[in-house]
């Protein structure tokens, strides 16, 4: 259709619009999924190894996850 | 919502003159103190949070490529705007807020204050680097170079260096105690510096063009082409806060590791 | 070090800071290299440029004022590093952060005793080499006045970086890395004062917004460095 293509055309500015939507929305997906996956991944070793302690599991009682 | 940077002593200075209230507010006050409420509350609100910054980000998106009119001089190129001045915005907010929670810990050694600091700075460092990617690819068909050593992108290039010195000062300190306080200096003096970065870069060139919203006078732009750029903001800030929240408790939970409320919450995950 | 025995304070400060003084110049004779190495780096850098940019006299003197200025920055970016390092590596920090005394004021007296070392040569050396890079002689008093305010400032920023780093065995890039944005502003009216008087352009905003920079920097500088300090200490050096 004439208008989409009118749209990702952007006036003849394509090449610089588009790139600076799609760096800024990869940027910022990235901290969201990166972020999200941390903390699945700690909450996971750290509760896993919580109640490992607390079953008595663990020989020595040490936790990991010491760095803030 | 109130953000986790709070001023205690304001509030207990507050809480004397409203003797009846002390109770209340010492309780509010410690809450937010509290790791596991802290923990617990930004759980809850994260998901509200990040559907409300997807529909704004929708929203402005919509509004802002589709909606608002071109421009009469720089045709659609402008539309980076919708972008680069709320990334622009955000790194240095971001940064504010990194200084303000460093105080906090330094002062009142409100160890939740440096979670905030912390989970900041890379977010922070984002948008800073996204402002400079976009000016970049905004500057190109507006004046025609990749790189321009205008006051605005030499501003933020300078505080991506301050971003990337405080990760990195935390990063080489091994000490987890020692990095966190001297970062927390580092920001603090990061922060000072900032207006006097920014001032002498503003009058060292004045290439750029001057601010798009200042608070008190009407904006330069059409009411058409403001709001998606309004829009855009909220929703920028929507995502800062829904990444802080992440983070927060990713932090939370490697600094509390060996606590009793995380053993609880491990049985608790496990049986219920 | 001996405490000072008088009952007036400042007299005690006064003379807790020349003992400061003297002990680091003392040391610093033994170990040329400490004033050498900046004030060495400052000649080549800057004589590397018209090797670099070629002899052109024009040329020369339309970027000497940065060329000068950048050098200058570099050299004592590269100085600070044994500001505080000697004295963490044998004990005499984490006396003199225990000692009692004001840390702040500490702070101030070893950055003079560094300037003095490393600052200093520069400032004496630069009317030369702004003849080398074919700077008007017009500019060259103001070259001088420029980077005596600009290297202390730079100096006592440098601290502050110096402090932070003070418990990394190896923090030459990082030390830069938080030091430069900060030096930024004096660099920009440093470099633009040579910049206006080479033009024959009034000098006094430049400098005064230097003299400003610098008592910002002396007033708050020692504090944010001392607080680093204790930090580093306390870290186990």
């Amino acid at each position: 259709m004439d208008n989409l293509a009118e749209f990702f055309h952007m006036g003849g500015y394509a090449w610089y619009v588009w790139p600076s939507y799609a760096l800024a929305f990869v940027v910022l997906m990235a901290n969201v999924f990166w972020s999200s996956r941390q903390l699945r991944v700690v909450h996971d070793r750290i509760l896993k190894r919580a109640s490992q302690l607390r079953r008595g599991n663990l020989p020595d009682g040490k936790l990991s996850g010491d760095n803030p | 919502m109130q953000r986790k940077r709070v001023n205690p002593a304001k509030l207990s200075t507050l809480s004397a003159s409203f003797s009846g209230q002390e109770i209340s507010v010492f309780k509010w006050i410690h809450r937010f103190a509290s790791p596991p409420f802290v923990y617990r509350l930004a759980g809850k609100l994260t998901p509200w949070i990040g559907w409300l910054c997807l529909a704004s980000l929708l929203v402005g998106l919509y509004l802002g490529l589709v909606v608002a009119p071109a421009d009469y001089e720089q045709g659609d190129s402008y539309r980076i705007i919708y972008i680069h001045v709320p990334a622009a915005w955000m790194s240095m907010f971001i940064y504010v807020v990194m200084a303000v929670s460093s105080a906090v810990f330094l002062i009142w050694r409100m160890k939740l204050a440096d979670v905030v600091a912390m989970a900041s700075a890379p977010i922070g460092a984002s948008f800073t680097f996204v402002a400079l990617f976009t000016g970049s690819f905004w500057g190109k068909p507006m004046w025609g170079t990749w790189w321009i050593w205008d006051a605005r992108l030499t501003s933020e290039l300078l505080l991506l260096f301050l971003y990337l010195g405080y990760m990195a000062l935390r990063g080489a300190l091994e000490q987890p105690q020692s990095a966190a306080r001297a970062a927390a200096i580092l920001a603090i003096v990061g922060v000072v510096n900032i207006p006097i970065i920014h001032f002498s870069v503003e009058w060292w060139n004045t290439l750029h063009q001057p601010a798009t919203i200042t608070r008190m006078d009407k904006p330069a732009m059409h009411i058409s082409m403001l709001r998606p750029l309004l829009v855009m903001m909220l929703a920028f800030q929507l995502l800062y806060f829904h990444n802080l929240l992440v983070r927060l408790r990713t932090g939370i939970l490697q600094r509390e590791a060996r606590a009793g409320w995380v053993a609880k919450l491990a049985a608790g995950e496990v049986n219920g | 070090m001996s405490k000072p025995q008088s009952q007036n304070e400042s007299i005690g400060l006064i003379a807790l800071m020349l003992t400061i003084i003297r002990r680091d110049l003392l040391l610093a004779v033994r170990h040329a290299g400490q004033w050498l190495n900046p004030l060495f780096f400052f000649v080549i850098v800057v004589s590397l440029f018209p090797l670099g940019v070629g002899p052109g006299p024009n040329t020369l003197a339309i970027i000497a004022p940065g060329v000068l200025w950048v050098s200058a920055l570099l050299a004592t970016l590269l100085s600070l590093d044994s500001l505080f390092l000697r004295d963490r590596r044998d004990g005499t920090l984490e006396q003199l952060v225990l000692s009692g005394h004001p840390l702040s004021v500490i702070v101030i007296a070893k950055v003079l005793a560094h300037w003095l070392l490393s600052g200093l040569p520069l400032l004496l050396i630069s009317p030369l080499l702004g003849v080398f890079m074919q700077l008007p002689v017009t500019a060259l008093s103001t070259l001088m006045i420029s980077l005596f305010l600009g290297t202390l400032t730079l100096s006592l920023i440098g601290a502050i970086g110096a402090a932070l780093t003070v418990s990394l065995n190896q923090s030459g890039v990082l030390l830069s890395l938080l030091v430069l944005p900060l030096s930024v502003p004096v660099l920009i009216f440093g470099a633009g004062a040579v910049v206006a008087a080479a033009s024959m352009l009034p000098v006094l905003g430049h400098l005064s917004l230097l003299a400003a920079m610098f008592a910002l920097a002396l007033a708050l500088a020692p504090l944010a460095a001392a607080a680093a300090l204790r930090v580093g200490v306390s870290a186990g050096s």
